[in-house]
């Protein structure tokens, strides 16, 4: 009791609506049943789960959340948590419709998550990993100082542990609410992957939908190899900009990870039920 | 000076009485006498509302210069501090990408390697230079040319000038973000000196990834930002006309950089911007060029990287929470 009470409360109460509201946007997966946004088909939401968020019925790989993706992918009990401490600050003092603080208290009290990505070491098929993944939920799993931070420290015990880094890439991009700070964190993570390529061991980028943006054009494109789900979203443009720029409809399929792996873009799209497995043979194969 | 055939609005009433001591002064035929005292009343008036101008720039407005269509680009920069230029072209697997120059040049006799984005300066150049918005093969070349600077042990310069890398459907099939990403990687570890001055437009990756350099350098009106006002304006405030606003959220101007420590030096320029007078730009972009450089080449090659390293390892604040 006593330490629950000298706890300060570090953000001020979230108003109950705000949390539901938060809760439901990104996986409309309240509640025993959900409907799959491909299918339109409504599934116990149980069955969905089971099959690793991907549909049963149509194959449609829906939201995986980070944590449970990385307690599936990795071996049972491996996984352990690093720099869950790092909490963002609101350098630019950023207001938009709603001040940046809010929205970082808001959503860090309904996600239960300090910001858009988890890292930690873990084995992966018996192969020790550094190992990360986004939250995309945490808006939009945007890249601010805290996932830059953590991205490089991710690949900073990587080269000091002299282990493969293996990272889930999901975000719409670097955030804007943190300015240029955001933009640096594009050259800071990229900055060590390059210290990290002397200790020779693989780095596997995986991109998952969507990766676009500030994040496609720094550490998620310099994966020794690079893996994406189906049908992912993966570019450097929004769609909706480059439709702005060129006047004129995209054409369907363009940016979907089928369309890059056409392109010489990615080396395989890889269903989520068959991760873990590739993941494993990969850092066999590489060391 | 002839007066620029473009003017902002805020330039204007500047613009209009500087248009009116020239008319007088071809009035006076050259002739001292009847108009002078006139005229030195309106010069100090000149200088007075120049003052009452510049001296307190909205972000908006120092973005607006910033874009300037006179503004001094890439290519006045090369002519005015530089000789011996030798233009390189290609990514030796697609294409020439006019909207990045890139080639050996000498400063003070010295070979360098510059980079830098080209605008062009009407319709028919921004048709090749495609507004300064370099597409993949542009961040290729650039790559390329860094890479033969390294072997070379020669100093890379660079300028920036762009309102982002082109979002199309080609430069997306050729794998823009890839580009752009090696380029940081490549940019790191480079073991030469790297400098990189903002002359104009910082436009996010597309700026980024011709400027991961040991010193960053911002002329006084350019700005540098993850976003366009504009852009960032249509996607919070879901309006395009509220890119003042933005503008000020995204605290982008070289003094705000310069204040937030993204940016090593801010360099003066003219009274009334660069393009007022690229000369003295130019020569007050040498000045600053010339010490940070000469301050680099003191150094080894793996100090060099050290020192790049640390400088983006140290940005973007966050707290530790318990």
């Amino acid at each position: 009791m006593a330490t629950w009470f000298s706890k300060k409360p570090r953000i001020a109460p979230v108003k109950p609506e705000e949390v539901d509201s938060l809760r439901q946007q990104p996986s409309r997966m309240q509640g025993l049943w959900a409907k799959c946004e491909e299918c339109n088909e409504i599934i116990y939401r149980a069955e969905i789960e089971k099959n690793l968020n991907v549909c049963p019925l149509c194959g449609h790989h829906m939201l995986w959340p980070a944590r449970a993706r990385l307690q599936a992918l990795l071996d049972e009990g491996t996984f352990e948590e690093s720099d869950r401490e790092l909490e963002p600050t609101d350098p630019l003092g950023f207001t938009d419709s709603k001040r940046y603080r809010d929205r970082l208290r808001v959503t860090r009290r309904a996600l239960d998550e300090n910001d858009a990505f988890v890292g930690g070491i873990g084995h992966i098929e018996g192969h020790p990993v550094s190992v990360g993944a986004f939250v995309f939920e945490f808006m939009g799993g945007s890249m601010g100082s805290v996932v830059g931070e953590k991205v490089t420290r991710l690949f900073e015990r990587a080269t000091e542990r002299r282990c493969a880094a293996v990272v889930f890439s999901a975000s719409g991009g670097a955030r804007m609410q943190e300015g240029i700070f955001s933009l640096m964190q594009m050259a800071k993570t990229a900055a060590a992957i390059a210290r990290f390529r002397e200790v020779k061991k693989p780095y596997i980028s995986v991109m998952l939908h969507p990766t676009t943006g500030g994040v496609a054009a720094s550490f998620a494109w310099l994966g020794d190899v690079i893996l994406a789900e189906p049908k992912a979203l993966i570019g450097f443009a929004g769609p909706r900009v480059i439709e702005q720029t060129i006047r004129q409809k995209l054409p369907d399929g363009f940016q979907r990870s089928e369309f890059l792996l056409e392109h010489g873009m990615v080396d395989a799209i890889v269903p989520r039920k068959d991760l873990r497995a590739k993941l494993g043979a990969l850092l066999g194969l590489m060391g | 000076m002839a007066a620029p055939s473009f003017a902002l609005d805020f330039e204007r009433p500047l613009l209009e009485l500087e248009r009116k001591i020239d008319e007088l002064k071809s009035l006076s035929g050259g002739a001292p006498g009847d108009f002078s005292a006139e005229i030195q009343k309106l010069e100090k008036k000149a200088r007075r509302l120049q003052s009452e101008i510049f001296s307190d720039l909205s972000r908006w407005q120092v973005t607006q210069l910033s874009r300037h269509p006179q503004r001094p680009y890439f290519l006045d920069y090369v002519q005015l501090l530089f000789t011996d230029f030798f233009e390189l072209a290609g990514d030796r697997s697609y294409g020439e990408d006019p909207s990045i120059v890139g080639g050996w040049a000498r400063l003070d006799g010295r070979p360098v390697m510059l980079l830098g984005h080209q605008k062009g300066r009407n319709t028919k150049e921004n048709m090749v230079r495609n507004f300064g918005m370099p597409r993949p093969e542009g961040y290729r070349k650039a790559r390329r040319l860094m890479e033969l600077a390294d072997r070379f042990g020669r100093p890379v310069l660079t300028f920036v000038d762009t309102p982002g890398a082109y979002p199309g459907i080609g430069a997306e099939e050729r794998g823009q973000a890839e580009a752009i990403a090696v380029n940081l990687e490549v940019m790191s570890r480079l073991h030469v000196p790297v400098v990189s001055v903002v002359i104009g437009e910082g436009g996010s990756g597309g700026a980024l990834a011709i400027a991961v350099a040991n010193r960053v350098l911002m002329l006084e009106n350019s700005i540098y930002s993850v976003i366009s006002p504009e852009s960032c304006s249509s996607i919070l405030y879901r309006d395009t006309t509220k890119a003042e606003k933005a503008a000020d959220a995204l605290k982008l101007t070289a003094r705000d950089l310069l204040e937030l420590e993204v940016v090593d030096e801010l360099v003066p320029e003219p009274d009334g911007g660069a393009h007022r007078d690229p000369a003295r730009a130019a020569e007050a972009v040498g000045r600053v060029l010339r010490k940070h450089l000469q301050a680099l080449l003191a150094m080894d090659g793996p100090a060099l990287v050290e020192d790049r390293y640390r400088k983006f390892r140290a940005m973007g604040p966050f707290t530790l929470g318990g």
